[in-house]
């Protein structure tokens, strides 16, 4: 075998009340695509931080090339070869693309950097402006800025933390094209990712983390789906496949909970109609940048819409902030956790009770908070679970469940969850897929956006198909495929409704 | 208990108090004379009271993400208006002339700080901006108020505010501790403290949430000004004058850093109360001793520099690693630590 290019001996990491890491040990061969995997909360992303020096190792020893290397931050990573996509992306928003791509990293041309700036992304089939400013654009968009940095830099050693959770197919098979032919380069890649099946795809061999521990380092080729899924979690998971189907319960289909109108914005989404019904689970399927996420937006009155009528139970309603939809009883559950969600200074009991303190307004406090955080962090397996935990400090996937717990705690009728299981591990996700599908049993409505079409299918009563930031059709979801979804946003199936899109 | 977020304030504020008993050996003493508390600690306490009270309005405004630079001219509107009301009274002496002029100056304290609430909230204009508008204008408006001239008014009721005694207690200490008190069950016994950390933690997010930040935002302006109208108040009557010009000039430095010394970050979000009474305290106990020491006045800002400096520094978490790590055995040679992101607010104290 080939001497590995990167070896991490003996590594532990401890923050206060928690060891994150505990004697891990890993290697990292040139010209291999390495999986990281585990739950959320494994240790993978402190493996990297320690990799990278934004942690020092409490022990162990890295080496580099089989020499015992000391990597004082980030910098000094990336000036020894070691190139890194963060679970979270940190470029700066207020910087434009081409910035966010070339700086720190030594003296850069900016003329030139705009004209290689274009170039690099339509090797990704990028179409965006490198002279907007980043935060111009979708989380998933700068997730693929952030790749496309890393792979500029002609790296010995590229890391990638999660870098496919927000995106579809096709960014997914362009990132993996590149990463193939970096492979062939000799590149060594550790790339982490909850979806199994482009660890499948992608990776040559597997390393195992359980709550800090190694579990060991296995060939892709010699493990199945439910042996990887037995190392991660200890337990066997026959959890997953007993999924029910969506439709047990049929929705009420009386009165529905929301009407939309030829609702629409500028800029944002065409004017679409929509009705969802108590029970009903409404998924939207579409490529990135189809609008998903900005349909949803109006729906809440986080943006303003410049057309259309919105009913809720039947009585029209105007939504001018986030805070009048909330007294109608919809939540919205944004997909960049980040920017948009948690509040990272606060503790996990804080942020999830902070929607059901905005609505009571300040003179109530929630006194009986305490009994519904436990209980909702039990519900939902957070870790660490100590509610007095500060938000910022938990691993991306428990994150991810805070939000959810902020939402679900106050009761909403109609919940509108944008990319709800982004960076949750297996198991956890096959449990808010069923969490899900509950709610809508108990006669809530659910509006589910995913950019994993067969995740939209599984819970999906109907599902809405978005293109060019237009709802081009609605698909009842009666032995509806992904391939179908796909052929009517590429242009060719026929919705059993038609298409609506006409309003432009 | 080292890892408390009072820990290394108050272990700052111990050292300065001892380090001012083995200088100025009578320095903890407290006396009764004639039914009257005396002391230098009571006298830190009695001088140190504006200063808290502008420290507990700006740990409000920055814990929203903002800053008030406008304190300094509030206290000084506030003290003109309230000196020139009362020495354009016939009978200065009179309970009710006093009260009227007093509150007068708290509504237009309070006007102040609705001025800055809305160009922050409504009209997004960044914090230090908008404030700077009254910070600059705002002591020509004490100035127009006072014509200029420094106004001395004779007024035993209004005298109480900042110079009396009440139960032989001054009586400024008193106004602080029940405006601290009523601050701490307004922010810690209702929901309005989580309300505003989340605001200046993470504005969008907050405005997701369905929390209307402009009117808590506005509040906390207000508030800010209250209380530094109440500072204004007190000085004024201490000096039983009013001096549009210098009257609590460079009072936001203070206060600001006041704030910063007891552990809160400047970036908003978390915020202390009790800590920035602390880091009000410390910054008071710097000035008194140096004027206990006699510093020589040449000397002072260098001083007071100093000492802040070591304050921060003490405080700092990055310098107690180096220094720690320092006296420990280190792995091979340590090329210069990059500060992880997540750690970037120097001055906060480790939770
Ligand atoms: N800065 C920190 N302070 C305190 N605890 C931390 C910190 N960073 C991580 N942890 C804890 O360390 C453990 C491992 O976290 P890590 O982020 O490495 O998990 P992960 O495997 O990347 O999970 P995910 O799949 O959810 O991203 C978690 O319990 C987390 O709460
Ligand atoms: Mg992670």
């Amino acid at each position: 075998m080939t001497p590995p290019i990167l070896e991490m001996r003996g590594i532990s990491k401890a923050f206060p009340g928690v060891r994150a890491l505990d004697d891990v040990s890993f290697r990292l061969l040139p010209g291999e695509v390495h999986a990281l995997m585990g739950e959320n909360g494994a240790g993978k992303s402190t493996l990297i931080k320690v990799l990278t020096g934004v942690y020092t190792a409490d022990a162990g020893d890295v080496l580099l090339a089989g020499n015992p290397v000391v990597i004082g931050g980030p910098h000094q990573a990336q000036e020894a070869g070691i190139s890194t996509v963060y679970q979270e992306v940190n470029l700066c928003p207020n910087l434009s693309v081409a910035e966010n791509i070339f700086i720190g990293r030594g003296k850069v041309r900016w003329k030139q950097a705009r004209a290689r700036a274009a170039e690099l992304l339509t090797r990704f089939d990028l179409d965006i402006d490198p002279a907007l400013p980043l935060g111009a654009y979708s989380i998933a968009i700068q997730q693929l800025v952030a790749i496309v940095r890393a792979v500029d830099i002609s790296a010995k050693v590229l890391v990638l933390d999660e870098p496919t959770s927000s995106l579809d197919r096709d960014e997914v098979a362009r990132l993996f094209a590149v990463m193939r032919r970096l492979r062939e380069d000799g590149v060594a890649i550790l790339f982490v990712s909850h979806f199994l099946e482009q660890v499948f795809d992608i990776s040559d061999r597997v390393t195992v983390l359980r709550n800090g521990r190694l579990v060991g380092e296995y060939e892709t080729g010699a493990l199945t789906r439910a042996t990887l899924i037995g190392h991660m979690t200890g337990r066997v998971l026959e959890a997953l496949e007993e999924l029910h189907a969506p439709g047990e319960h049929a929705p009420d289909s009386a009165q529905p909970v929301l009407r939309a109108e030829g609702i629409g914005r500028k800029g944002g989404i065409a004017p679409f109609d929509l009705t969802i019904h108590s029970g009903e689970v409404v998924g939207f399927a579409g490529l990135l940048g189809s609008g998903r996420t900005e349909a949803a937006r109006l729906l809440f009155g986080a943006d303003g819409s410049d057309s259309g009528q919105l009913s809720i139970d039947g009585k029209p309603v105007t939504l001018k902030s986030p805070g009048a939809a909330i007294e109608h009883g919809v939540a919205f559950c944004p997909e960049n956790r980040k920017t948009e969600g948690l509040v990272e200074d606060l503790t996990v009991g804080e942020n999830i009770m902070l929607a059901l303190q905005a609505a009571r307004g300040w003179v109530r406090q929630v006194t009986d908070s305490d009994d519904l955080v436990r209980r909702w962090i039990t519900a939902l397996r957070i870790t660490p679970s100590d509610p007095d935990a500060i938000a910022g400090n938990l691993s991306g996937g428990n994150q991810q469940k805070v939000l959810l717990a902020r939402w679900l705690i106050t009761q909403p009728k109609l919940l509108i969850l944008d990319e709800p299981t982004r960076g949750i591990d297996v198991g956890a996700k096959a449990e808010i897929q069923k969490l899900v599908v509950s709610l809508a049993d108990e006669g809530k409505a659910v509006l589910f956006i995913s950019a994993e079409l067969e995740e939209v299918l599984r819970i999906s009563h109907k599902v809405e198909v978005l293109r060019d930031r237009q709802m081009i059709a609605e698909l009842a979801n009666e032995g509806l495929t992904p391939e179908r979804i796909l052929a009517t946003i590429a242009g060719g199936g026929t919705g059993t409704v038609a298409a609506e899109g006409a309003a432009q | 208990m080292i890892k408390h977020r009072l820990f290394w304030p108050v272990v700052a504020l111990v050292a300065l108090l001892l380090g001012n008993r083995i200088v100025t050996p009578g320095f903890f003493s407290v006396e009764v004379k004639s039914g009257h508390l005396y002391g230098s600690l009571i006298d830190i306490l009695l001088f140190g009271a504006p200063l808290i009270l502008i420290a507990l309005g700006m740990v409000t405004v920055i814990a929203t993400g903002g800053i008030d630079l406008s304190v300094g001219a509030t206290v000084a509107i506030s003290g003109a208006l309230a000196c020139y009301i009362i020495s354009d009274q016939a009978n200065q002496g009179s309970v009710g002339g006093v009260l009227f002029a007093v509150a007068l100056a708290l509504v237009l304290s309070l006007a102040l700080g609705l001025w800055n609430g809305m160009l922050v909230a409504w009209l997004g204009i960044q914090p230090i901006i908008a404030t700077l508008i009254l910070m600059v204008a705002g002591r020509g408006v004490a100035q127009l108020i006072t014509s200029g001239k420094i106004i001395t008014v004779n007024s035993p009721p209004y005298k109480l505010i900042g110079g009396g005694y009440w139960l032989g207690l001054p009586f400024a200490i008193i106004v602080v501790v029940v405006v601290a008190a009523i601050t701490a069950v307004l922010v810690r016994r209702t929901a309005l403290g989580l309300l505003i950390e989340a605001v200046g933690g993470n504005a969008e997010a907050s405005r997701l949430v369905g929390i209307r930040s402009r009117s808590l935002i506005i509040m906390a302006y207000m508030f800010c000004a209250l209380c530094s109208g109440i500072a204004g108040l007190m000085i004024s009557s201490n000096i039983a004058a009013a001096d549009g010009n210098n009257a609590g000039l460079w009072m936001e430095l203070d206060a600001i850093l006041a704030v910063v010394i007891g552990g809160t970050s400047l970036i908003g979000g978390r915020f202390s109360l009790a800590g920035t009474i602390i880091g009000a305290l410390i910054i008071q106990t710097i000035s008194t001793t140096i004027y206990t020491a006699g510093v020589p006045s040449y000397r002072v800002l260098v001083f007071k520099a100093v000492v802040v400096a070591l304050v921060c520094l003490i405080q700092s978490p990055a310098f107690r690693a180096k220094v720690f790590r320092r006296r420990h055995k280190r792995p091979p040679p340590q090329p210069k630590a990059e500060v992880p992101a997540s750690d970037s607010g120097d001055l906060e104290v480790s939770a």
